[in-house]
């Protein structure tokens, strides 16, 4: 027995609609490869990571034919690097880089996430050496992903954080200068980090979590589109809400028969299913698709913010009556490169940086590939940070900022990447100068969390 | 429910003579045993479903599905076969 119209609607999902396994990502703790020879530390890593994800590329493809749905990314995300390489006498962080971008090809895993220090109070010897090494690490390597978390609402904003990264961002890009300075497109700034992310550039293992696990990624921002075109236009907000969560449901129970299916495989447990409506540069791949959907003229009008807010709510709803095990950063993402109608929106001057900020106070990530002009001050991008962390440390939430100071490009010229990284017109970004504020150093203090207005 | 055994078939296109015939005959070369069937035309387009067991084939998955595909090209039609969990997953709470 079974229903037509189900295996039609499975069908439609995944052919025209886009529907996708964006990401599987085996985490995996590293913190037992430590040792005071940073050339033994390199081979610990090395024999971890291909123990464990030696067949995760084989596997994962045979579940990709078993249900005819698409796993577009296979990916590694490891223990913070800093803790690892801390031990050693010489702390060449370049060096590690270098080991897990070669045993990442070895497995042929698209990338490995985990270049990370967790410095939202203050910096370890090892955090900072990892901070300093970004530029060549991210620069010398493909498939290296990093990330720092910066501030978190229990500990505040570490400013020295916030104006170091700056620096390195903008010199990361630099050194990246030939591909429009990609390496920035691999480093993320963070708040409130989740420790079960699978989506890049900011995946990496948490400490609390276990040795090794699968967290997997949903994404479908076209089927949400297809769900919501479908309906009446004068349907109401209660009609709108209820359509994405049941669709959203779909989505997750999928993913998480591919993730406890391709787990069960690599004998590990399965650990979170991620559902983030993450777009492409494919068309009808595209999250600013879902606002014309809900009657905007366009991602950027007013109204782009509420739209955004009850999208991401009711994706978080339907994806938790569907898994218990629900976590990453589950939501809807607002990457402006990887998006083909987020930068159609910014090239005809519908959608600012400034929007852009405020629907990161209600979208699951933050200020995500957006190319600002290469000559953009350090303290200009110390200042974007900041304003980013505020958000995230106010509201509880995770924020990001994955920006691109694109060498030698000016606002209106295009930033390509290609993939799924795409193609990003530069921004105009403020040109108030703000090095007085984020140049007084130490500590934003944490926030009251009571008296909330 | 034990669906990883189940495989559902599911063919369209343009309709013509002798598409469920050569379906079924590959089915049965493979061992496949079909527990269900439905097919309909609609303006002059032909769409089938398909629920076969392959718990008594000694072919894996993958050969089945290869086989089915090839079908799928000599008439032109597009076949998707895919394990049943899916749906199951997918529809029911």
């Amino acid at each position: 027995m079974f229903d037509a119209e189900s295996i039609l609607e499975t069908i439609n999902m995944i052919k025209v609609n886009n529907l996708d396994i964006r990401t599987v990502t085996l985490s995996l703790s590293l913190r037992d490869c430590a040792n005071n020879d940073i050339k033994k530390v390199g081979e610990n890593i090395r024999n971890k990571i291909l123990k464990y994800a030696k067949n995760l590329y084989c596997y994962a493809s045979e579940i990709e034919n078993e249900y005819s749905i698409p796993i577009v990314n296979k990916r590694i995300a490891v223990t913070p690097i800093s803790l690892v390489g801390e031990s050693s006498k010489d702390m060449d962080y370049v060096y590690l880089a270098k080991i897990l971008d070669e045993v990442a090809s070895e497995v042929n895993v698209d990338f490995i996430g985990g270049y990370s220090a967790l410095v939202e109070k203050g910096f370890t010897k090892g955090d900072l050496a990892l901070i300093e090494s970004i530029p060549e690490a991210l620069s010398s390597t493909n498939k290296v992903c990093s990330s720092i978390n910066l501030a978190s609402s229990k500990a505040g904003i570490n400013m020295n954080a916030v104006l170091k990264m700056s620096k390195i961002i903008k010199n990361t890009a630099e050194m990246t200068a030939n591909e429009d300075g990609i390496g920035a497109a691999k480093l993320v700034c963070f708040c409130n980090a989740p420790n079960d992310n699978p989506f890049m550039a900011g995946a990496f293992h948490g400490v609390g979590e276990h040795e090794c696990q699968l967290n997997i990624g949903v994404s479908g921002p076209g089927v949400v589109s297809a769900a919501i075109e479908k309906l009446p236009k004068d349907a109401d907000f209660g009609t709108l809400a209820n359509s994405i969560k049941k669709i959203a449901f779909k989505i997750t129970t999928t993913g998480e028969l591919v993730g406890r299916e391709l787990a069960k495989k690599l004998n590990i447990p399965f650990g979170v299913i991620d559902l983030s409506l993450a777009p492409t540069p494919n068309p009808g791949d595209s999250v600013a698709g879902i606002f014309k959907a809900m009657g905007l003229e366009h991602a950027g009008a007013c109204g782009t913010t509420a739209a955004l807010a009850m999208l991401n709510d009711a994706v978080k709803k339907g994806g938790i009556m569907a898994s218990s095990y629900v976590g990453g950063l589950s939501g809807a993402f607002i990457p402006v490169s990887e998006d083909a109608l987020m930068i159609d929106a910014v090239k005809r001057g519908c959608l600012t940086f400034d929007k852009l900020e405020a629907m990161t106070s209600v979208c699951s990530v933050g200020l995500d590939m957006i190319a600002i002009p290469g000559e953009t001050p350090s303290d200009t991008i110390a200042g974007i940070i900041a304003d980013e962390m505020a958000i995230g440390m106010i509201n509880k939430k995770t924020t990001a900022v994955r920006v691109i100071p694109v060498p030698n490009k000016k606002i209106g010229d295009m930033a390509i990447y290609g993939g799924l990284l795409g193609e990003a017109p530069i921004m105009k970004v403020n040109t108030l100068c703000s090095s007085g504020f984020v140049n007084h150093g130490g500590q934003i203090p944490a926030p009251i969390h009571s008296l909330n207005n | 429910m034990e669906s990883d055994k189940k495989i559902i078939v599911t063919v369209s296109g343009i309709d013509k003579t002798g598409i469920v015939a050569k379906i079924t005959t590959k089915l049965a070369k493979y061992n496949v045993n079909i527990e269900d069937i439905k097919q309909s035309i609609c303006q002059g387009y032909f769409v089938m479903f398909l629920l076969g067991g392959i718990e008594n084939s000694k072919y894996s998955f993958r050969e089945i599905k290869e086989a089915l595909l090839e079908v799928g090209n000599e008439l032109e039609l597009e076949v998707w076969v895919q394990k049943r969990k899916i749906f199951d997953n997918m529809h029911k709470i």
